[in-house]
């Protein structure tokens, strides 16, 4: 249920993380340029993915899109607070409507709590519920990602991968939200179980009308679930565009060779295929190139491409692109 | 012609649970020059079957309880410790998952693939350090004799893969075992790695045993394919066959519940209910009744045994159409 309006806007967001040298005096050997100036918009109730591999910045991008890193430079919006000037007391308020839901199952719960604590804690910070009304709201969260609610008493460590990624959603949903920034949270499960948690979160996007910024390095997994899809590397947003158009008719060399490099489960498909390989490895984005950022590795770069930086312009309706040959 | 081959093989561990089963009654046989892979998803077994083939479990807590492993003419299950260190690495080498914790942080890179050539090609140094230029060269890392005496941590994730590649064919081994080579890896690195495993079959001729989850690179890579559940085999076949006609639900059920980029998506991916097989006991039956759509009451009650299901098509099932 995408609608036109707008629920986050961020407008040249830079992250950059200092590197210093030296016990004492920790002079500064320059920076880490992990989101470098991007502005994208997040709709009511779409799901926009965001794909890169490692080291790109995704991560940070979502994590300071909710403020867990105050950003270095650039604003971000929700229903047009600015968060990045926000006072920390009032943020903290605004963070009820804005939820994570990690990778790693097995380390964001915390092991000496019950998972019903876990759920529950939520609603003891912001101060929500207490008492039995409390334990209704947790027991109807539990139903709600399909989990038995007998088991509140149990510890993770009881459960399987996908259920605690469940416990994790179900704390994520636990104050009623209305945007979640989902960090890869499909990727470390087994793929039968994946989609299980993948259906998990379309039906709920569905029910509880919610908008997600879901990160990952699977494109496969991007494809199935997203609305736009936004492709990162080095730090900056390459492509953005509606996922039929990204995945049809990709625009920038990054996408295309990223797209080329998936591994599809049908053998004659396989055999026929073409393959673009990227050589080497990416830079670091302590020195990014210094003209377009994908220069070093692009089959496609000319002289221009090594001197200036592609503008980020549409191409089409829509349809987004930072490349100067596309 | 097979080169390896291996019959009946279980492995358990012994734990404060009780017994896991973690190989449970495996055979198959591996034919020269031909790459299989093997499938299934973490607990399946697929990596103790091959750690169990170079008698590298652990023990205690594992233990490889029987079987056989023919290899050359001979049962290395019978071999001692040291007759198997003149197997390893030389007549079957293995690459392992995760580059950074298989090399060792303390060693160079020159240190690491010249020893393997020192020990099994009786090389000298010299000799030894001349190869290992050669070797990274063919792997395809640019400038050779600069990274000879780097660390493992000086080079990036698809280097060090590439470093563990050319200790794994170092002696040009008859059979290499890849355990999730290119899992650890993004994927325009694996694409690169699975080009140059392809160019070095080619080169090479030898045979592969590639484990995975990941089917579209099966699709890719593999001849034949060897689908594992809960310590067994569940169903084998050639590479095309089994794609075309998976005939075990489990296999059809891994299949659908891909998120897939060349089919348009449907509403909801198919997802197979349940959860992951417990190892400890043994549960009566097929290990994947609890969770299969078309389990009968025989399924719980008795294993079923791999039944042939058109050429070289084996399938264990007791309601799966043959």
């Amino acid at each position: 249920m995408t609608s036109d309006e707008v629920l986050i806007s961020v407008r040249n967001l830079k992250m950059h993380f200092p590197v210093h040298q030296g016990a004492i005096f920790q002079r500064s050997r320059g920076r880490i340029r992990a989101v470098d100036g991007i502005s994208l918009d997040i709709r009511k109730g779409e799901t926009l993915g965001l794909v890169g591999e490692s080291g790109c910045g995704k991560s940070t991008l979502g994590r300071a899109i909710l403020q867990m890193h105050r950003p270095t430079a650039g604003e971000v919006y929700f229903r047009d607070m600015n968060l990045t000037s926000m006072q920390r007391n009032r943020l903290r308020r605004m963070r009820r409507h804005m939820q994570m839901i990690f990778q790693d199952p097995y380390a964001s719960l915390n092991p000496r709590m019950t998972v019903g604590d876990i759920v529950a804690e939520p609603l003891i910070v912001h101060n929500i519920s207490g008492g039995r009304k409390r334990r209704e709201q947790v027991q109807t969260l539990f139903e709600l990602v399909g989990l038995n609610p007998v088991f509140v008493n149990r510890y993770p460590h009881e459960f399987s991968g996908g259920q605690r990624q469940r416990v994790c959603v179900a704390r994520a949903l636990a104050l009623n939200p209305d945007f979640i920034v989902c960090d890869e949270a499909v990727a470390a499960l087994d793929v039968s179980i994946q989609a299980q948690i993948i259906n998990l979160l379309m039906e709920l996007q569905a029910k509880l009308n919610l908008t997600y910024l879901f990160i990952a390095h699977d494109l496969s997994v991007v494809r199935h679930i997203s609305d736009r899809v936004a492709v990162m590397y080095l730090g900056k947003i390459v492509e953005l565009a509606s996922r039929q158009d990204l995945y049809a008719n990709p625009r920038h060399p990054y996408t295309r060779i990223l797209l080329s490099s998936i591994p599809v489960p049908n053998p004659q498909y396989e055999k026929k295929r073409r393959r673009e390989l990227l050589a080497g490895d990416p830079p670091s984005p302590a020195s990014p190139p210094k003209g377009c950022n994908l220069s070093t590795r692009c089959p496609l770069a000319t002289a221009e491409c090594y001197k200036h930086e592609p503008e980020f312009r549409e191409m089409g309706r829509g349809h987004w692109a930072a490349c100067f040959r596309a | 012609m097979s080169v390896l081959e291996v019959k009946g093989l279980k492995t358990q561990f012994h734990t404060r649970e009780g017994v896991v089963r973690a190989v449970d009654d495996v055979s198959f046989e591996l034919d020269q020059g031909e790459t299989l892979a093997i499938v299934g998803e973490s607990g399946s077994g697929k990596s103790c079957t091959v750690l169990s083939v170079l008698q590298l479990v652990q023990r205690p807590p594992g233990r490889i309880v029987a079987g056989e492993v023919r290899y050359g003419g001979r049962n290395l299950l019978e071999l001692s410790e040291r007759e198997m260190r003149a197997v390893r690495g030389k007549s079957i080498s293995m690459i392992l998952q995760d580059p950074m914790t298989s090399l060792n942080p303390l060693l160079t890179v020159a240190t690491q693939i010249g020893e393997v050539l020192q020990v099994h090609m009786g090389l000298d140094k010299r000799q030894a350090r001349r190869r290992t230029t050669e070797l990274l060269r063919m792997v395809g890392i640019p400038e050779p004799e600069m990274r000879l005496d780097d660390y493992p941590h000086q080079l990036s994730g698809g280097m060090r893969q590439r470093v563990m590649i050319g200790i794994g064919l170092a002696c040009s081994p008859n059979v290499l075992i890849a355990d999730e080579p290119t899992t650890a890896l993004d994927v325009t690195i694996q694409a690169q790695i699975i080009d140059l495993i392809k160019r070095l079959r080619n080169e090479f001729g030898m045979s592969i045993i590639w484990i995975t989850h990941d089917l579209g690179v099966v699709a890719g890579l593999a001849d034949r394919v060897m689908v594992m559940y809960a310590g067994q085999v569940v169903e084998v076949a050639p590479v095309e066959q089994l794609f075309r006609e998976p005939r075990h639900p489990y296999t059809i059920g891994l299949l659908n519940c891909l998120p897939r980029l060349d089919i348009d998506r449907a509403e909801k991916l198919t997802a197979i209910e349940g959860l992951p097989p417990v190892l400890i006991g043994r549960p009566a039956g097929c290990p994947f009744s609890p969770r299969c759509p078309q389990a009968v009451e025989k399924c719980s009650k008795q294993r079923p045994d791999l039944k042939p299901a058109g050429p070289g098509h084996r399938v264990a099932c007791w309601a799966a159409r043959l």
